[in-house]
């Protein structure tokens, strides 16, 4: 733990397997980290690799196989022990307590000695700050930060306890090119000081930038360990897989050229009456993909509620075939004949009843369908099988409660339901977050196979790359203004950056 | 007439400054305890009991609180460890609180042959005397100076826990877990730990509360039938009215005690409104504060985003 010695292991896994029930989710798992080494953990949903991580940070305990930490064996029983190990572990899910500020939450359960609190607590993470070079403002309450500030109060969190072994659980998800940048620089720092880091990501582009080997887990076992300088996202793809994998995205061209929405000088104030959308017009049409960029909280989120009538619209209009249909609810507007889809940010708060099976959740749109008080199961049960085959869903039966699915396969439940709907306004928000490259394409076939039937669609996205070659336009939000809209053809990734963190010029141009 | 009228609000405050203190730090520790009502009955009994035979004061404290570190022991257990539901068993714990409280009363009753009385001695330790010099100052040292020990108990016991809660370490791992459990472990605090001390350290604080009414408010005389009617119900809704804050709880509390007394006070030959009116008072109050507190949104004063759901680090 003390000295830099390059080939040390500062991680050994060795034949780790971990069940959850009947269900295998890590299978005689070998895995090496050297200190002073970054590598990659890649593989697509469900292929175990949170799980084998969660085991490291002592939220999970191995079944079987043994773990040694710069060479020692361990048993790592709880995160407390893992912390005294020097494992850090920044989860996708922070883990965070919102109505705290930074400085507590850095602190917290930190074992230091005295009873009270001190001001100059924050002397030590101020320190750090510098070091790293990272930036934040120690009094600020977590519920008020930006998801990248709250990152970055993982981060030092994690580094206030000396963790010398850092791992990351999908930490660009979330983040814009420029933050993600930052965050490079970082764990190169981190490296440099000869802690291991262990990242997952499905971005293929960012394992190749940041990584030195890369380990490949499919389906619960670990495939391949390979050096990142001697492969290639191809090889990548098809280690994680299993088969080859076409990796460029379809962009198909029909010619609807009609308007579908106008939204007129739309102004939407959040829950606490602050103004999230501010006064943006822009339209929708037929047969197009409508990308929407963003650093996240740039009001995205009640964009898409405000549409979808759950959030109540403060100034402007949406107008549908010249029809406003501000003030409606969500069923006058199903009944104009305008099927509006949304799917949420929050998947299993939002979009679907986590503890029912995919069958109920299939019944929630169609419910009031058919006489008499009674449902039908019938048809439901139908649609949920047809979806999984469809979809390839993994699922051990279409009544397992939603919530036990992985990640990828809910947002399958999610979509497929409400492209069954046979919407004429399909409005996505984060489609793919937390996807793996195989679900992904999926979605985004399904999303294209929509557009060439006529339907609009609004994908508020994160990955630029993706939404550059899938979308028609790409509408960029800042602060809750439009930033520009551009055809994405005619546009670049650092055009789009810029204009996120509106540098480009604070006009706010419109179509 | 108006200093009598708050001098009793005071008194009737007590013990419900007693069970919302203590339903706070269990509420803060992220579990909802709805058994208030049942430990404080438990804790009303213990300290008669202990008082009667001993007639020592703090010996009768001391039992009543560890009947309710025992009362919240058992809630804790079936919340925490056994992850049953909080409300129900919270409400269980009540019923059986109250059940507990009247069988060994009963029992009391019988062997002391007619109600048990405290004896003279200790009704002279918990008796209202001025603190010396303070207890002179005019108005004052008759309003706040001049009361039974176990009010200024009340008051520091809140004190303590303010401070203890917003200013120390301790106290900082225990609002992480009541906020966020899985973040307060991914962080290396013993979540099932905190949890089990505060329960119980509220459960223990409810119990003085009960004690309270037994010893003060029971004149000195137990009285099996209504010891506690409805106090720990008006402590649960108390902690949202104080905004889970034990400082805040001294000033609801002296306002929950004003409405309690009301009807003593109340100039009845200008007013005429039924007794019951009175009576029912706090309990009306009580669904206000319950439905203000509903429509107040704001982060911090607000229940723990915790309390309720039990954790269980594995789920997923």
């Amino acid at each position: 733990m003390e000295k830099k010695k390059n080939e040390t292991m500062a991680i050994e896994l060795k034949q780790i397997t971990k069940t959850f029930g009947s269900v295998v989710a890590n299978n005689k798992i070998d895995l090496s980290v050297k200190q002073g080494e970054i590598l990659a953990l890649l593989g697509e949903n469900g292929s175990g690799k949170t799980t084998l991580m969660n085991m490291l940070s002592g939220i999970y305990k191995p079944d079987s196989g043994s773990i040694f930490i710069n060479g020692q064996s361990v048993t790592i029983n709880s995160p407390e022990d893992a912390i005294r190990l020097g494992v850090g572990m920044i989860h996708q899910h922070f883990k965070l307590v919102e109505v705290l500020s930074a400085t507590d939450n850095i602190i917290l359960g930190a074992k230091e000695k005295g009873l009270f609190l001190h001001k100059s607590r924050s002397e030590r993470i101020k320190d750090i700050s510098k070091r790293f070079g990272l930036n934040i403002n120690p009094e600020k309450k977590v519920y008020q930060m930006s998801v990248s500030e709250k990152q970055t109060v993982e981060i030092i969190k994690v580094l206030y306890r000396k963790a010398d072994i850092l791992i990351l659980d999908e930490p660009t998800a979330v983040l814009t090119p420029q933050e993600t940048k930052r965050l490079f620089e970082i764990l190169r720092r981190m490296k440099k000081e000869g802690c291991a880091v262990i990242i997952i990501t499905h971005k293929l582009n960012e394992v190749l930038e940041i990584s030195d080997r890369v380990t490949i887990l499919r389906k619960g076992e670990s495939v391949a360990t390979v050096d990142t300088a001697k492969t290639s996202a191809k090889e990548l793809t098809e280690l994680m897989v299993g088969r080859p994998v076409e990796l460029s995205i379809e962009h198909p061209t029909n010619d609807y050229n009609e308007n579908l929405l106008e939204i007129h000088h739309l102004t939407v104030e959040n829950e606490e009456g602050v103004n999230m959308i501010k006064d943006i017009t822009f339209d929708l049409n037929r047969g197009e993909i409508l990308g929407v960029a963003g650093v996240a909280g740039s009001g995205q989120k009640e964009l898409c509620e405000a549409l979808a009538g759950l959030l109540p619209v403060k100034k402007g209009a949406v107008l549908y075939q010249n029809e406003n249909i501000v003030g409606k609810t969500p069923n006058e507007i199903i009944k104009m004949g305008i099927s509006m889809s949304f799917i949420p940010e929050d998947r299993l708060g939002m979009g679907l009843a986590a503890s029912m099976g995919m069958v109920d959740n299939m019944l929630l749109k169609k419910y009031n369908e058919g006489k008499g008080p009674f449902v039908s199961k019938k048809e439901a049960r139908e649609l949920a099988k047809r979806l999984v085959k469809q979809l390839d869903i993994v699922t051990p039966t279409v009544d397992t409660p939603v919530r036990r699915l992985s990640g990828g396969n809910v947002q399958k439940v999610l979509l497929g339901r409400e492209i069954e709907s046979g919407p004429n306004v399909l409005i996505t928000a984060y489609a793919v977050r937390g996807l793996d490259i195989n679900s992904s394409y999926t979605i985004y076939d399904a999303l294209n196979e929509q557009k060439q039937k006529g339907v609009g669609v609004l994908f508020i996205g994160e990955d630029l790359d993706v939404m550059l070659e899938l979308c028609d336009r790409i509408m960029v939000l800042c602060h809750g203004k439009i930033t520009g809209i551009v055809e994405a053809k005619a546009t670049t990734k650092e055009q789009l950056g810029l204009m996120m963190t509106d540098a480009a010029g604070a006009k706010g141009g419109k179509s | 007439m108006i200093i009598n009228f708050l001098f009793a609000a005071i008194k009737a405050g007590t013990p419900l400054l007693f069970g919302t203190t203590g339903e706070i730090m269990t509420e803060k520790s992220g579990n909802l305890n709805l058994g208030v009502e049942g430990m404080m009955f438990m804790g009303a009994f213990m300290g008669f009991f202990v008082g009667f035979h001993t007639g020592s004061l703090p010996l009768a404290l001391l039992a009543a609180f560890i009947i309710g570190n025992f009362a919240a022991l058992i809630y804790a257990f079936l919340t925490v460890t056994m992850m049953a539901n909080q409300n129900v068993t919270g409400l269980t714990l009540t019923i059986f609180g109250i059940g507990f409280a009247k069988f060994f009363g009963e029992i009391m009753i019988r062997k002391a042959g007619g109600s048990p009385k405290l004896s003279p001695e200790f009704m002279i330790t918990i008796s209202e005397k001025p603190i010396p010099v303070l207890g002179e100052i005019p108005v004052i040292g008759k309003l706040i100076f001049s009361h039974n020990p176990l009010v200024y108990l009340s008051v520091l016991v809140a004190v303590i826990c303010s401070i203890y809660i917003m200013k120390t370490r301790a106290g900082l791992n225990m609002r992480a877990v009541g906020e966020n459990p899985a973040a307060a472990d991914a962080a290396g605090i013993k979540v099932t730990r905190i949890k089990y001390l505060h329960i119980m350290l509220g459960g223990g604080i409810c119990g003085l509360g009960g004690a309270y009414l037994s010893l003060i408010n029971g004149g000195g005389v137990w009285n099996n039938s209504s010891v506690v009617n409805g106090q720990g119900w008006i402590s649960v809704a108390l902690v949202i009215f104080a905004s889970w804050s034990p400082m805040k709880a001294i000033f609801g509390s002296l306002v929950f005690g004003a409405f309690s007394v009301l009807q003593f006070y109340a100039p009845k030959d200008i007013i005429h409104i039924p007794n019951a009116f009175y009576v029912m008072l706090p309990f009306l109050i009580t669904t206000f504060v319950l439905i203000f507190a509903s429509m107040r949104k704001s982060k911090t004063g607000s229940q723990p985003a915790g309390c309720g759901i039990n954790y269980f680090r594995e789920e997923r």
